[in-house]
């Protein structure tokens, strides 16, 4: 899964889409700012998420985090290779670093998303 | 994060800090490194052989004259006169109500004193000091003209000794000499605040880079590498060591935070006694205590600490501990409640344990030395 088929919100999320499911991250340039993860606090399956509502929380040694959904939907899978090894959200952020799996309820929305090119600019800023 | 730093003052080291890829944080004004690899790698490099600290932040008062002694004795917590020349000891400054000003090493030099304060304070610390000490007493800021390199871990003293003609060997733990490192005149002490060995190196503006290049060259065979101040907090908060603006602060005494061991009550009268007695003698509601959390999360600085189905408490400070691998903290409970605790971690009550300190016990500081 190459970058270029990933969207990003402003707060810092990754989002891949694949049918109606999105796969949710946090992108490389949070976890750098965030340093070394210790906790992930996943949602439950099933957990039902509106646009910009907080998923999750990541807990990094220097501080805590606030992880929004990109997209409104239904919590259809989470990442518990994060309970035992948070550190895959530092060393592999938008791969094995996943957080959650998401059955989208709102297709639409993810037009409001940045491309790559643009959220390059938008952490420049 | 990277960009808060624009109009904050810069050590004798910020470029050095820039050219090692540090993430610089604005901290009390100045320009400082948080981290440079990653706040976990910095804490272990210092656990396992050696890291450099930029602390030049810290401000240094020299106090000096006939009088020095009697108003050191009279402002701090501490016996000054216990000092020979070449000790340190760790102190405080205190209201007329017991409330921390600050907390501070006093250096007895061979020409009279200097106090080291947090970069935060200074400036409401040396008003106080030079509204309080006696006659015969000069105060001088110095915090301008010093820069101040720790180099801290187990093989601190291996790689130090390759850059300096002084007996390393001969100071003490919380003690001081005059030495050459690389070449310049400087201050060395065996103290730190990471619980490892460790030196801390006064000297002018124009010598840090010098010595700090001097000390990366010399410790490369000890894998030395530059450490900020993300992992000087997990250190000293791993060896329960107090921060000032979290642990202790001007609502709370010694009595309470557990720092009775560097007041003496018995010395005669200096500024807060009354009240420390007071509060020893039960006036004290509440101690602060070291705990680790038994489930999953991190306590922070704020958190309510509950007992019983109530707030008992509050976190003062709260990290993962690196070296142990789980979650540590110090918060103030309710000396009436001696039962089990829990942390409330964002609406997440979270089951804690009391421990004593240090949490981390495995240092190679060398007490008593």
């Amino acid at each position: 899964m190459g970058d270029r088929d990933l969207r990003f919100t402003k707060t810092h999320e990754w989002i891949s889409v694949e049918g109606d499911v999105a796969t949710i991250g946090i992108t490389d340039y949070a976890q750098k700012e965030l340093g070394d993860i210790v906790f992930v606090e996943l949602p439950e399956e099933g957990a039902t998420f509106s646009a910009g509502d907080v998923l999750t929380t990541v807990e990094s040694v220097k501080s805590v985090s606030e992880i929004y959904s990109p997209v409104s939907g239904e919590t259809v899978e989470v990442n518990g290779e994060l309970d035992g090894s948070p550190g895959l959200v530092n060393t592999d952020a938008h791969g094995g670093g996943w957080i959650v799996r998401i059955k989208m309820s709102d297709a639409s929305e993810l037009a409001g998303l940045m491309s790559p090119e643009q959220y390059e600019e938008h952490t420049k800023g | 994060m990277s960009h808060g730093s624009g109009t904050a003052r810069r050590t004798a080291l910020y470029d050095a800090h820039v050219a090692a890829g540090a993430k610089l944080v604005d901290f009390a004004g100045w320009a400082m490194p948080i981290q440079y690899a990653g706040i976990v790698q910095e804490h272990r490099r210092v656990r396992e052989t050696v890291g450099l600290f930029d602390v030049s932040h810290m401000g240094e008062f020299m106090v000096e004259g006939t009088g020095a002694l009697e108003s050191l004795e009279r402002i701090t917590t501490n016996r000054v006169s216990d000092l020979d020349i070449g000790r340190v000891q760790y102190s405080a400054l205190c209201y007329e109500h017991g409330g921390f000003i600050d907390d501070l090493l006093v250096y007895r030099l061979d020409e009279g004193y200097m106090l080291v304060v947090n970069a935060a304070n200074k400036d409401k610390d040396l008003e106080w000091v030079l509204g309080h000490v006696g006659g015969g007493t000069e105060v001088r800021d110095v915090s301008e003209e010093t820069a101040l390199i720790a180099i801290q871990g187990p093989c601190s003293q291996p790689v130090l000794s390759r850059v300096t003609d002084g007996d390393l060997e001969a100071i003490g733990y919380y003690h001081s000499a005059s030495a050459d490192v690389a070449g310049r005149p400087v201050l060395v002490s065996r103290t730190g605040y990471t619980g490892e060995d460790g030196f801390e190196i006064y000297c002018g503006l124009d010598q840090a880079r010098p010595i700090w290049d001097a000390l990366m060259e010399a410790g490369a065979e000890d894998d030395v590498e530059p450490v900020g101040l993300g992992c000087r907090d997990t250190l000293r908060l791993e060896m329960g060591y107090a921060l000032y603006g979290n642990d202790i602060d001007d609502t709370r005494t010694p009595v309470e935070a557990g720092l009775l061991w560097i007041t003496k009550l018995k010395k005669g009268d200096f500024i807060g006694r009354d009240a420390i007695q007071a509060a020893k003698d039960g006036g004290a509601r509440e101690r602060l205590i070291g705990f680790e959390l038994e489930g999953r999360g991190v306590a922070r600085h704020g958190h309510t600490i509950t007992g019983g189905g109530r707030a008992v408490g509050t976190v003062t400070s709260g990290t993962f501990s690196p070296s142990l691998e789980r979650a540590v903290g110090l918060g103030y409970v309710s000396v009436d409640w001696t039962g089990d605790i829990a942390v409330d971690v964002r609406g997440r009550t979270i089951q804690a344990r009391r421990v004593g300190l240090p949490f981390y016990k495995k240092g190679s500081v060398r007490r008593g030395a």
